[in-house]
C-alpha cells in the first residue's frame, strides 16, 4: 500500500509539473499580450508595467521563477481583472461560495442518487425501477448550464421561490445551483448502484444470508447495502470532475462569487495569470481528489485493504 | 423410521422470455430422521431446483409452484408466508452451497457471518453466539478460531472456507441439511476431507441430510439411498446398494457406466449420448427414450409410473412392467449385478 | 406410487431405434453474433426510438435550413424578437405568435406588422430561429462525429499496438497515457480553445487532444484480454501472420466494444461543444452552434425563453437519444447479459 501510494505521488508530480509548465508556454504564445488589450500605453509606461510583473525578463527566467513561486504556493499576480492582486489569495477569498455548492451539490446527489438505485434495484421493473433509471438518463443527458437555466426560470422567476441570481440570501442562493449540480451525481450514482446491487443480489453470498434466515431488510442493508456501496468510490471522481465542469456555468448563471465564474471572466478579459492559476489550481484539486478516492478505496475494501500490504 | 420432510407431486415451472421451462416435473420423495439422501443427475435434471424450492430459495417473481406440496412438520412449505419461512431458513432447515469461493459475504468479517443465524434463530447475546461460533469452528476443524473469527473470507482457501460454511449451516443444529454439490469446486483432496468432515458430523449431531452430487464415486461414500434424477423427475430411487448392484432404469444403467473404475476392462469410457432434454418444451413420454437404446413405442407415447422392485427401491421405466421384453443391460451393470442378492444375475456372495 | 398394471394397447412393447439426429434437435435457429445483438437491441424500445428520432433530427439539420424562407445569418432588424408561431398549430393556442408586452399578452406579429411567419420566432437581431436552430445542430453534430472518430482512431490505434505487442512497447506507452490522463480533461481543452484561433477546427483538436485515451484503455484492455486465449494461441500455431490474427480474431471480439464507446463519446463531445460556447470559448458569431444558441438565450430568458427553449429541448433530446442508444448498444453487444 505504501508503496503503491508513493508510486502515486510520483506521478501526482510528475504530472503536475507538465501541467504547469505547459500552462505557462501556452500562455506565453498566446495571441496578444494582456497589457495592450487593456489600456493605451505608451512604450516606457509600458516598460514600466513589464517591468513590474517581470514581463521583461528572458523567458526562461520567467519560467523558473513561475515554478519556484508554485512550490510555494504562489500562483503570481493579477494583471488586468485584478490588477495587482495575488492570484493565489484571489482564489482562496473565492472558494467559500464554490466548496459550498459543490459540497451540497455532491452530497445531496449522491445521497439521493444511492437511494434511487438502491429502491429501483430491490424493485427491479416496477414504476420506481423505471422512473428512477428515466431520472438517471435524463441527469446524464441534460448539460448542467440547460438545467440550471431551467431551475432559475422557473423556480426563480416564475414561481419567485428563491432568488433568481443573487449571492445575499445565505442558504436559499445556493439551493437552485446545489440542485443544478447535484443532477449528474444524482444520475451517475442512482445508476451505478443499481447495477451493482443487481450483480450483489444475485450473488451467492446473498443466497447463502437468505438460506440463514435473514430478512429481505437485512439482506438489503447488512449483505448488499455495503458491498454495492464500496466500489461507487471509484466514480467519486469522475464525479468531481463533473461538480467542477458545472460549477463553471452554473457559477456564471447564478452570479455566484466563486473560482468558476472568475475563471470563465478571466478568460473573457485575457487575464492570463489568473487563467494559469485556476488552471493549476483545477488540476491540483482534481489529481488529489482522486487520489485519495483510490486511498480510500483500498482503506474500505478489506479485499484490497490486507492484501494490499503484501504485493 | 420417522419421516421428516416429504415432497409430493412436485411441479415447479420458470417464466422466462422463451416461455415456461418446466424444471421439476412431478417429484416425489420422502427424507427420513438422520439419513442420507444423495439425488444424481447430470447439469439441468432438476435436483439443484428441487432443493433451491424447499428452501424456497428460488426468484419469486419467475420461479412459479405449479402443483404438490412439501411438508415439514406438519406444515405446507410451499404455501409459507416469507416471514415463516424465514423462521425456518437457517434454523430448521440449512443449506450448503457450491461454491465456497462466492458464498461468503466479502466485506464482512468471518464471525459476524456465523454468529448471524445464531442471533437471528436463538434468544442468547452476543458474547454467548460468539462462544457458540468459535466452537463450531473447532468443530469443522479450523485450528485457532478465536483469531480467525474477525478475518475476512479472502484470508481462507477454499477447503477453508467450505468449512466455515458448514459451521454457519450448522449453527442452530438444524433437522435438515441441503448440501448442493458441496465439494464440486474444490480439490480432490480437500473433497475428501470434506466428505470426512460430513460424514463425521452426521454422526454427532444426527441429522438429515439431502446431498446433490454428480459424482456417483461421492455418493457410494456418504449416502444412505439415492434418487436419481432426469428430465425435472426422479426416475429411480433406492438404497445406495439397491441403486450401484440392481439398477433398473437405463438412465441409472448410463451413469454407472460412465463412471470410471480402476478394474474394469474396457479401454474406452462409456457416455451417453445425445444432451439432456429441453424443459421448455419437454418430451411426452419417458423423457430419457430419445437417448436410450432400449426405447420402446410406449416410452414414445406415455410417461412410465413408478414400478416397484422392493419396499425401498422404485424406478420408472416401462421396462419393469410385465409385459415388456426382457432386456440385457449393458455389461458392466451386469458385472455389478451380479454381486447383488435378489437380482436375477445374482451369482452368490454379497455385495 | 401406485403399481400401475392396466392392458398397454398391443404394440406398446415393440422397441424402436432413436434417429440420433432428432435426440440432438436444436430448438434455437443458430445466428451469427451480430444477428442476435441486432434481435437483442431491437427489443429495447428506449433505443430503437431514439434511433429513429435521431435520424429524424439529423434529416432536420440539413433540411430544416432548405425548407425555411429565411437564411440563418439574414438579419431583419423590424422583425427582431417575435415569438414562434406555427400555422395551424396556432389556433390550438400556443405558438400563436402572442407574447407578453409590459405585461399584457398581445399577439406581437399584429403589433410589429409582420405579414409572415416564423415557426421558432426571431432572436434579437431579427434572425430565423427556425433555420438557425438546424443550422445549429448540423454543426454541433458534425463537431461531435469528426471528434469521435478522431478519438476512435487513435485510441483503436494506439490502444491495439499497445495491447498487441506488450512488453517495453505497452509499459512506454502506457506511462504516457497514465499522465496525460491524470490532466483534467476540462482543463487541456480550455487552454487549447485559449491559444487557436476560436472555430470549429480548435474545438475539434481541443476535444480529441486527449480525448482518445479512453478508448485506447478500453482497446488494450480487450486485446490483452483476447490475444493470450486459446482460439488466437491455436491460430498463431497454425502460423497465422499478426495481421491475420488482428484482422479475423481479435478486431471482431474488440469492435462491440469500439462501437459501444464511441456511442458514448459522441454525447460527450456535443457536450463539451455546447459547454466551451456557452462560457464564450465556442464558436464566434454570426455561426451557431446549439451551445452559441443556447448561451444567446440564456442572456434572454427572462424576456424571450422561447430562443433558449428551443435549442435546449434539442440539445437535451440529442444527449438522451445517444445514452439510450448507447446502452441499448452496450445490452446488445455484451455477452455477458446474454440469457
Amino acid at each position: 500500500m505504501a508503496r503503491y501510494i508513493g508510486k502515486r505521488l510520483i506521478y501526482m508530480v510528475l504530472t503536475l509539473a507538465l501541467i504547469a509548465t505547459f500552462t505557462f508556454f501556452l500562455m506565453k504564445i498566446l495571441p496578444g499580450s494582456p497589457i495592450s488589450s487593456a489600456s493605451k500605453l505608451s512604450p516606457e509606461q509600458r516598460a514600466v508595467v513589464e517591468a513590474r510583473y517581470g514581463l521583461n525578463e528572458p523567458l526562461p527566467v520567467q519560467y523558473f521563477d513561475y515554478m519556484f513561486g508554485l512550490l510555494k504556493g504562489d500562483l503570481g499576480i493579477s494583471i488586468n481583472q485584478f490588477k495587482g492582486a495575488n492570484v493565489t489569495d484571489l482564489i482562496l477569498s473565492r472558494m467559500g461560495p464554490s466548496a459550498q455548492i459543490g459540497f451540497q451539490g455532491m452530497v445531496l446527489g449522491t445521497v439521493i442518487g444511492v437511494l434511487l438505485g438502491m429502491i429501483a434495484a430491490l424493485r427491479q421493473n416496477s414504476w420506481v425501477d423505471y422512473s428512477s433509471t428515466l431520472v438517471a438518463i435524463i441527469g446524464i443527458s441534460i448539460p448542467s448550464f440547460v438545467f440550471a437555466s431551467l431551475l432559475q426560470y422557473w423556480f426563480g422567476l416564475k414561481l419567485e421561490w428563491f432568488p433568481v441570481a443573487l449571492w445575499k440570501e445565505g442558504f436559499m442562493s445556493s439551493v437552485l445551483p446545489s440542485i443544478a449540480l447535484a443532477m449528474l451525481p444524482l444520475a451517475t450514482s442512482a445508476r451505478f448502484i443499481r447495477t451493482e446491487m443487481i450483480e450483489v443480489l444475485s450473488s451467492d453470498y446473498i443466497t447463502l444470508a437468505k438460506a440463514k434466515g435473514a430478512s429481505g431488510f437485512e439482506i438489503a442493508f447488512k449483505h448488499a447495502f455495503r458491498n454495492a456501496l464500496i466500489p461507487l468510490v471509484t466514480v467519486l471522481g469522475p464525479m468531481a470532475v463533473g461538480i467542477l465542469t458545472g460549477s463553471l456555468v452554473v457559477e456564471q448563471i447564478f452570479a455566484i462569487p466563486g473560482i468558476g465564474e472568475q475563471f470563465v471572466k478571466s478568460i473573457m478579459v485575457n487575464d492570463f495569470s489568473i487563467i494559469m492559476g485556476t488552471t493549476i489550481f483545477f488540476s491540483v484539486f482534481l489529481i488529489v481528489v482522486i487520489l485519495i478516492v483510490d486511498i480510500l478505496y483500498g482503506i474500505i475494501d478489506p479485499r484490497i485493504r490486507l492484501s494490499g500490504g503484501k504485493n | 423410521m420417522e419421516k421428516i420432510l416429504q415432497v409430493k407431486d412436485l411441479e415447479l415451472s420458470f417464466n422466462t422470455f422463451g416461455g415456461e421451462v418446466k424444471a421439476i416435473r412431478g417429484v416425489n420423495f420422502d427424507l427420513y430422521k438422520g439419513e442420507t439422501l444423495a439425488i444424481v443427475g447430470e447439469s439441468g435434471s432438476g435436483k439443484s431446483v428441487t432443493t433451491k424450492s424447499i428452501m424456497r430459495l428460488l426468484p419469486e417473481q419467475s420461479a412459479v409452484f405449479k402443483n404438490g406440496e412439501i411438508l415439514f412438520d406438519g406444515r405446507d412449505l410451499t404455501k409459507l408466508s416469507d416471514k415463516d419461512m424465514q423462521k425456518i431458513r437457517g434454523k430448521d432447515i440449512s443449506m450448503i452451497f457450491q461454491d465456497p469461493m462466492t458464498s461468503l459475504n466479502p466485506t464482512m468479517p468471518i464471525g459476524r457471518q456465523i454468529t448471524e443465524p445464531i442471533l437471528k434463530h436463538q434468544k442468547i447475546s452476543k458474547s454467548e453466539a460468539k462462544k457458540v461460533a468459535i466452537d463450531l469452528l473447532r468443530l469443522v476443524g479450523m485450528p485457532k478460531p478465536e483469531l480467525r473469527m474477525k478475518q475476512y473470507p479472502h484470508q481462507f482457501s477454499g477447503g477453508q472456507r467450505q468449512r466455515i460454511v458448514i459451521a454457519i449451516s450448522l449453527a442452530c443444529n438444524p433437522q435438515i441439511l441441503i448440501a448442493d454439490e458441496p465439494t464440486t469446486a474444490l480439490d480432490v483432496t480437500i473433497q475428501a476431507q470434506i466428505l470426512e468432515l460430513m460424514k463425521d458430523l452426521q454422526k454427532k449431531i444426527d441429522t438429515s441430510i439431502i446431498f446433490i452430487t454428480h459424482d456417483l464415486g461421492v455418493v457410494a461414500n456418504v449416502a444412505d439411498r439415492v434418487a436419481v434424477m432426469y428430465g425435472g423427475k426422479i426416475v429411480e430411487i433406492g438404497t445406495v446398494d439397491e441403486i450401484f448392484y440392481n439398477p433398473q432404469h437405463p438412465y441409472t444403467w448410463g451413469l454407472l457406466s460412465s463412471m470410471p473404475s480402476l478394474d474394469a476392462n474396457e479401454s474406452k469410457l462409456y457416455a451417453i449420448p445425445g444432451t439432456p432434454p429441453d424443459l421448455l418444451d419437454p418430451p411426452k413420454g419417458d423423457a430419457f427414450a430419445l437417448r436410450s437404446e432400449y426405447a420402446m413405442q410406449v416410452d414414445m407415447e406415455q410417461n412410465p409410473p413408478f414400478f416397484k422392485v422392493s419396499d425401498t427401491h422404485q424406478a420408472a421405466t416401462w421396462l419393469l412392467h410385465p409385459d415388456a421384453p426382457r432386456v440385457e443391460p449393458p455389461a458392466s451393470v451386469i458385472e455389478r449385478m451380479k454381486k447383488f442378492p435378489g437380482s436375477r444375475y445374482y451369482e452368490g456372495g454379497a455385495v | 406410487m401406485t403399481q400401475n398394471l392396466e392392458k398397454m394397447p398391443k404394440g406398446s412393447f415393440e422397441r424402436i431405434t432413436i434417429d440420433a439426429e432428432q435426440s440432438e434437435r436444436i430448438s434455437k435457429p443458430s445466428m451469427s453474433f451480430w444477428q442476435d445483438a441486432w434481435l437483442r437491441l431491437r427489443k429495447n424500445k428506449g433505443a430503437i426510438v431514439s434511433i429513429i428520432l435521431f435520424t429524424l433530427i439529423v434529416i432536420m439539420s440539413f433540411l430544416g435550413p432548405i425548407i425555411s424562407p429565411y437564411e440563418p445569418n439574414a438579419q431583419t432588424i423590424t422583425h427582431a424578437n417575435l415569438p414562434p408561431k406555427i400555422p395551424v398549430i396556432e389556433n390550438l393556442g400556443i405558438l400563436d405568435g402572442y407574447g407578453t408586452l409590459g405585461g399584457q399578452k398581445m399577439d406581437i406579429y399584429e403589433l410589429k406588422n409582420v405579414e409572415v411567419n416564423y415557426w421558432f420566432g426571431t432572436d434579437g437581431l431579427g434572425r430565423d430561429m427556425f433555420s438557425r436552430l438546424w443550422k445549429g445542430t448540423q454543426v454541433s453534430l458534425f463537431i461531435a462525429f469528426v471528434a469521435a472518430a478522431i478519438d476512435m482512431l487513435i485510441g483503436v490505434i494506439y490502444g491495439g499496438i499497445s495491447g498487441y505487442f506488450g512488453g517495453r512497447v505497452d509499459d512506454i506507452m502506457q506511462r504516457i497515457v497514465e499522465i496525460l490522463t491524470g490532466i483534467p480533461n476540462l482543463v487541456v481543452v480550455i487552454l487549447f480553445i485559449l491559444i487557436m484561433d476560436p472555430g470549429i477546427v480548435a474545438i475539434i483538436i481541443a476535444l480529441t487532444i486527449t480525448g482518445w485515451t479512453g478508448m485506447s484503455r478500453v482497446v488494450r484492455g480487450q486485446v490483452l484480454k483476447y490475444k493470450n486465449q486459446e482460439f488466437v494461441l491455436a491460430s498463431r500455431t497454425l502460423g497465422a501472420s499478426d495481421s491475420h490474427i488482428i484482422w479475423k480474431h481479435l478486431m471482431p471480439n474488440v469492435l462491440g466494444i469500439i462501437i459501444i464507446n464511441t456511442m458514448f463519446t459522441i454525447p460527450g463531445a456535443i457536450f463539451f461543444e455546447a459547454f466551451l460556447s456557452f462560457i464564450g470559448l465556442g464558436l464566434q458569431a454570426p455561426d451557431a452552434s446549439l451551445g452559441t444558441l443556447i448561451n444567446d438565450g440564456y442572456k434572454l430568458l427572462q424576456f424571450q425563453p422561447h430562443i433558449l427553449a428551443f435549442p435546449a429541448i434539442l440539445l437535451s433530446l440529442i444527449m438522451i437519444c445517444f445514452n439510450l442508444i448507447g446502452d441499448g448498444l452496450r445490452d446488445a453487444l455484451d455477452p455477458k447479459m446474454k440469457d
